[in-house]
């Protein structure tokens, strides 16, 4: 039976069912058990955020805190995941992978390829991703587009509870390495929810709105601005449909494509700096596939390319707003050749 | 009908959460002649697109534009004779309008909810509306739910309680199908009735449903009122090849789409919404499996293994057969040789769901077989 919750506890029920269903499943990470030696509640905060709360109390010592250093516990993670457990490490900000980069896509993404199919790596790495929340330029970063690049990863941004729930536990069960990306400015989004568990299989982006006049291809936080986009432009007479992508590896072409064929105009909506992006992959998707049926050219709207700015005033400039995405669609619907 | 006989056509309410829907097109011009039950106009809510019905036999002598919304109850069009004047017509619409008040959106949530009942170690999920009279339990086909009475669950319980559940292994019930036979099945449904203190009731069933009811019907006649079999299985041999595997076996949109679209006549009654619920519900744990036992028991080599053939000869009471003649799932042609004292209802272009592709005519027949007005 679905009630509504919020993300952060659509994360933390996919991880409690998990758990409870496969003994193989851990979480590992910086403070996701939360032992400060209090009493009670606070002995097990479960992690920065309480993403992981009220796991320890249920799975012991299944739950591990590590130090900070993400080469050796993510590195850790893969080790265990290619021994035969279902290792679920948290990194705590995705910007911070510089430091454990050889073990996810030298090591973890290899693995099948290099020993002739005969290794698996069910290694999931839960991150944190996304500006907004006046972090300043090393914790604020969308770095999915350099993940999505690497063979033998596969890249999962979940944008409702719902998906959440069902793609993390699809993540666990996996028998590859998935990164999967949380942006910090949804964990408190709401939503229907069933109890029960439930997988959504990877490669099926999600049509979140229909319409026949421009297509907003998008992903993570930028989908719900490109729902508020459509709304006012539904007002103006201007028929959105709004693609959600769910996941960048695989990546679901197919409704791109058909949805860029519908509308012949295609914006592409991306948090992240424009070089070697997400959007630019799309668009050259689109322009190799759907060329025949455009009737404007393939718009972008993203971040410029400069590191997230510290003060609120740039950082807000920074990140591609409805009225952004608005304006960039109104120049699309109204192009003609 | 009379000068002074105006009919309004309001907007229907399909389902609790229903407030408001979009009128899409009108598939009969202004002033023509309609019958009682034509399909007069397309509306969709962010559900379903479907047609709704005449109330009545006249002229169409009004419209709603196309593209506006209306709020459930609201009015979708006037009927009355050719030799109406326009200016009674126009009267009669603006007078309804003013005093229309659309139901709120606290007050729409406030209607009966689904229940759920323990049962056997298993959970089902129901939803009763109406009070009173002999009561009608309505009982879904393979991969539905009591959604799949949208149109005929209200309109039916007017005069009675009408029961809609959802079946092991479907909507919100438990997954648990035991081996998944009818009789399996059929035990549940007995089960079900007995939680809900129903000695007996007139039972519905769809598909699969159908073939369930009639097992109970054959086993225990005292407990069926009367027995309606929608397009039922277990009446001839022929299925559409590869649909059930097919339903069972989908992951995705494009897997299941051109699955739930054999289903219908018109495929364009097949909305994303409709795709993502269905895909929302075989995404969860066990469903997959329970599906999959559930059809093990129902077909070999692409042919029906069941026959509820013998149920039928030896149950007593009244018994109705629908069909859509457009049936693509189970041909309308396994509504042949029936018992005599049946009564056979055949609906021209219509696919595997008469009761949602021809709500008003199916509605209209289960009102007369739980009234004792149908004939053989």
């Amino acid at each position: 039976m679905a009630r509504t919750i919020t993300m952060l506890q659509a994360i933390n029920e996919a991880l409690d069912q998990e758990m409870a269903r496969d003994s193989s499943v851990i979480v590992m990470g910086e403070d996701v058990v939360g032992g400060s030696g209090a009493e009670g509640e606070m002995d097990a905060w479960g992690g920065p955020l309480g993403v992981t709360k009220g796991l320890y109390a249920k799975y012991g010592d299944r739950l591990l805190d590590t130090p900070i250093t993400e080469s050796a516990f993510i590195g850790a993670a893969v080790g265990a995941a290619a021994s035969g457990l279902r290792p679920v490490a948290e990194l705590m900000f995705s910007d911070f992978v510089g430091v454990c980069f050889d073990q996810i896509y030298n090591q973890a993404a290899k693995f099948r390829y290099m020993f002739g199919g005969r290794a698996e790596t069910p290694v999931v790495v839960r991150t944190m991703y996304g500006a907004g929340l006046r972090a300043a330029a090393q914790h604020s970063q969308s770095p999915y587009s350099i993940f999505t690049h690497v063979p033998g990863l596969k890249c999962v941004m979940p944008v409702t509870p719902y998906d959440a729930k069902g793609l993390l536990i699809q993540a666990i069960r996996d028998n590859d390495p998935v990164i999967f990306f949380e942006h910090k400015g949804l964990y408190e989004t709401e939503g229907e929810v069933p109890e029960q568990s439930y997988s959504i299989p990877f490669g099926e982006a999600n049509v979140v709105r229909e319409g026949n006049d421009v297509s907003i291809i998008s992903l993570g936080l930028m989908v719900h601005r490109s729902l508020e986009a459509a709304e006012t432009l539904a007002g103006e007479g201007i028929q959105c449909e709004v693609v959600d992508l769910r996941t960048t590896s695989p990546l679901d072409e197919d409704t791109v494509l058909e949805s860029a064929e519908n509308t012949g105009r295609v914006v592409v909506v991306d948090e992240a700096p424009p070089r070697c992006s997400i959007a630019t992959d799309i668009s050259a998707l689109v322009a190799q596939h759907a060329f025949d049926a455009l009737e404007a050219p393939i718009t972008l709207v993203t971040a410029p390319h400069t590191p997230v700015p510290f003060a609120g005033v740039l950082e807000d400039q920074y990140m591609p707003d409805a009225a952004r995405i608005a304006a960039a669609v109104r120049r699309v619907a109204g192009y003609a050749q | 009908m009379s000068a002074s006989d105006l009919r309004a056509l309001v907007m229907p309410k399909w389902g609790l959460t229903m407030t408001e829907a979009v009128v899409v097109k009108w598939l009969v011009d202004e002033g023509a002649d309609v019958e009682l039950g034509a399909e007069l106009v397309d509306v969709e809510t962010e559900k379903i697109l479907s047609a709704v019905e005449s109330p009545a036999s006249g002229a169409l002598r009004w419209r709603a534009a196309e593209g506006s919304t209306i709020p459930v109850g609201g009015l979708l069009g006037v009927i009355a004779d050719a030799d109406v004047p326009d200016d009674a017509i126009v009267g009669f619409a603006a007078t309804f309008e003013a005093e229309f008040t659309p139901e709120t959106e606290a007050v729409a949530g406030e209607g009966p909810l689904p229940q759920y009942v323990e049962v056997n170690g298993r959970s089902l999920r129901y939803l009763k509306l109406g009070e009173g009279g002999e009561p009608v339990v309505l009982v879904h086909g393979f991969g539905g739910d009591l959604n799949n009475w949208l149109f005929n669950h209200e309109a039916l319980s007017a005069q009675r309680a009408v029961y809609a559940l959802d079946l092991p292994g479907h909507g919100e019930s438990s997954t648990n199908v035991g081996d998944g036979t009818l009789a399996t099945l059929a035990q549940a449904v007995a089960d079900f009735m007995d939680a809900l203190e129903l000695p007996a009731a007139h039972l519905v069933g769809h598909s699969l449903g159908g073939a369930i009811a009639a097992e109970l019907a054959g086993t225990a006649p005292d407990r069926v009122r009367s027995l309606s079999l929608i397009a039922s299985v277990g009446l001839g041999r022929e299925l559409l090849a590869g649909f059930l595997d097919g339903f069972v076996t989908a992951r995705r949109r494009r897997q299941i789409k051109p699955v739930l679209e054999a289903l219908f006549a018109d495929p364009a009654l097949v909305t994303r919404r409709l795709v993502n619920d269905v895909l929302q519900y075989k995404r969860l744990d066990g469903v997959e499996d329970a599906l999959g036992a559930i059809a093990r028991n129902l077909v070999a080599d692409g042919q029906q293994t069941v026959s509820i053939r013998e149920c039928l000869a030896t149950y007593p009471g009244p018994t109705l057969v629908i069909w859509g003649a457009a049936d693509q799932i189970v041909p309308a042609s396994h509504a042949g040789g029936l018992p005599e004292r049946t009564h056979v209802e055949v609906i021209e272009a219509v696919g595997h769901m008469p009761m949602m592709e021809a709500s008003a005519r199916v509605n209209q027949v289960l009102a007369a077989q739980f009234e004792g007005r149908l004939t053989a």
